[in-house]
């Protein structure tokens, strides 16, 4: 079974990001950039199913700038066998490469390679948008088990335990399919020096957009990004009796 | 303008997030009809007709969308999309699941999560977890958009009177062998729903253990509200994962929400930012959640708590 394993370049989770002066985005240089977190959680699936023996091969790839190879190179430490980028010098976090794009762009590849299952993160922590993965299901015609905290695969089927609203939900996907990743599904492994060593080795191809056939113009114009209004800090109360009259008679929500 | 809005249901009831999807859509303006796909879905039909200013209700009844599932539900939606302006769903599990597939099948770039509208076609939503607002304008014939439930007032569920119909050349589209529903495992409370609820009481990992959650709840009931948590207590396994409030779980914006034994990251102040008063209740005097909360209290939260609970 040939796993593909979508990885994105975002900006580090721990990063407290800023809004740019001009307000056309979000300032990116000199930012701590890393694996979208929900994507290293994908990638641990996949691995954890290549050392189970069910998968056979694990193909990571990127849609972003050539310095997405730095992640690439994380996602080959970690167990991927091979990765692709699909190079752009388009923003990928606002107004450049939107999902609709990523999501036929990965289509193509899912055909050209013949993967049997894209295990892929729920949401970037980027632009939040939580779409990449059901619009590659309909493209491609796959089922979809989203927002996945347990995956089992017997025989061609994938039984896909969901974090719904309500609880749980199980789904029995008819492969080939597609599972979005949310945060219980697993703990990513830390990438040892060695593996570092070794992935240096592993083949990443590049591809432009054109040699993908998928257009990277976007269809939403960002008119402007900008900060939320803050939230003044209040004020410490000093016992329950205080702060209890703070909010019967100052606040008036009790 | 003509808004479709899909209905979030169990096939007995209208989800509350829909209502709020409603007043999204009487921003946008326009006639507004609903799309009401299920199994023995004409109670929520019924509902939805009474729903105050709506046009139309259309309605796929079919054993085949027993369960909302994604693969049998957007053939459906996207024959209910023809001629429509705008497709709008809540940004609930629900919706974030279905919607976007739509989108694909229409060549659309959907709009995720919005928080405010500004005309028919450009809509604010949050990006980087809320530490950003964008401000989006779509060039697509048609949009298709989720809609934050905390962003928006629930529409009035009485006074209207929408004609109901079946739609037409529905049969047979939600047939597929590609996905089946397994089992589910909801969590069962007389509480307000997390996001609709006007006071959330939620803890954190500083509450210890499961037993432990029984003096947040006993707060919660008290108050007559929900119980919510942080993801650190949601990954030790003192609750389930539907009460996680943040980036990636639920976003509430209650008239009260009192955090307790939350630190307060980034990714929880992306779920309750928004809430109009906001109460933290920590030992720790350097946690960043005070900086948000308009009332801090710095004490032990089992002795604060327990003391809450008997006065308030």
């Amino acid at each position: 079974m040939k796993i593909l394993v979508p990885v994105k370049r975002v900006v580090d989770y721990n990063v407290k990001i800023r809004v740019k002066s001009d307000e056309t985005g979000v300032e990116l240089a000199n930012v701590k950039m890393s694996i979208n977190p929900f994507d290293e959680i994908a990638l641990e699936e996949a691995v954890r199913l290549k050392e189970a023996g069910t998968a056979s091969e694990i193909i990571a790839v990127s849609i972003g700038p050539d310095k997405a190879q730095e992640q690439l190179r994380t996602a080959l430490a970690m167990g991927a066998d091979r990765a692709i980028l699909v190079s752009t010098d388009k923003a990928i976090d606002l107004g450049g490469v939107e999902p609709l794009a990523v999501a036929k762009t990965l289509k193509s590849i899912a055909e050209k390679e013949g993967v049997d299952l894209i295990i892929m993160g729920k949401q970037s922590i980027d632009d939040d948008s939580n779409q990449t993965g059901q619009m590659l299901g309909a493209l491609l015609d796959w089922p979809q088990g989203t927002f996945a905290s347990e995956l089992k695969l017997d025989g061609g089927k994938a039984s896909v335990t969901r974090e719904i609203d309500g609880g749980l939900e199980t789904v029995s996907l008819t492969l080939p399919a597609i599972v979005t990743t949310d945060l219980r599904l697993n703990e990513p492994r830390y990438v040892k020096l060695p593996d570092i060593m070794k992935a240096k080795k592993k083949p990443l191809e590049t591809l432009s957009e054109d040699d993908t056939g998928v257009s990277f113009a976007p269809r939403l114009e960002v008119v402007k990004v900008s900060t939320p209004p803050a939230r003044s800090g209040g004020i410490k109360v000093d016992s329950v009796d205080a702060l209890l009259d703070k909010l019967k008679n100052e606040a008036k929500v009790i | 303008m003509s808004i479709l809005i899909i209905a979030e249901h169990d096939n007995t009831s209208l989800k509350p997030a829909t209502l709020s999807t409603i007043s999204a859509a009487k921003a946008i303006g326009g006639d507004i009809d609903i799309l009401v796909a299920g199994a023995g879905v004409d109670a929520v039909a019924t509902q939805c007709a009474a729903i105050d200013g709506i046009t139309k209700i259309l309605t796929v009844d079919s054993a085949d969308l027993s369960h909302p599932l994604a693969e049998a539900l957007t053939p459906v939606i996207v024959k209910a999309a023809d001629g429509y302006t705008h497709i709008l769903a809540p940004a609930t599990s629900f919706g974030k699941n279905t919607l976007p597939r739509v989108a694909a099948l229409l060549d659309v770039q959907q709009i995720s999560d919005i928080t405010k509208v500004i005309d028919d076609d450009t809509f604010e939503r949050p990006v980087y977890a809320g530490n950003a607002i964008a401000t989006v304008k779509s060039s697509d014939a048609v949009k298709v958009i989720t809609v934050r439930g905390s962003a928006f007032d629930a529409a009035s569920a009485e006074g209207g009177s929408a004609s109901v119909s079946a739609l037409d050349g529905a049969e047979g589209l939600g047939v597929q062998d590609k996905a089946s529903f397994v089992s589910q495992e909801l969590s069962v409370s007389d509480r307000p729903e997390l996001t609709s609820a006007s006071v959330v009481v939620s803890g954190g990992r500083g509450v210890g253990s499961a037993e432990n959650f029984a003096i947040i709840e006993a707060l919660a009931d008290k108050l007559g509200g929900a119980v919510g948590a942080s993801r650190a207590a949601v990954d030790a396994g003192y609750v389930p994962n539907d009460y996680q409030v943040g980036q990636t779980g639920k976003i509430v914006a209650p008239d009260l929400y009192i955090a307790v034994g939350i630190s307060g990251a980034i990714q929880h102040l992306a779920g309750m930012k928004d809430s109009k008063v906001i109460v933290a209740i920590n030992s720790d005097e350097d946690a960043p959640i005070f900086q948000v909360a308009d009332y801090g209290l710095v004490m032990d939260l089992f002795e604060a708590v327990p003391q809450l609970t008997e006065k308030v």
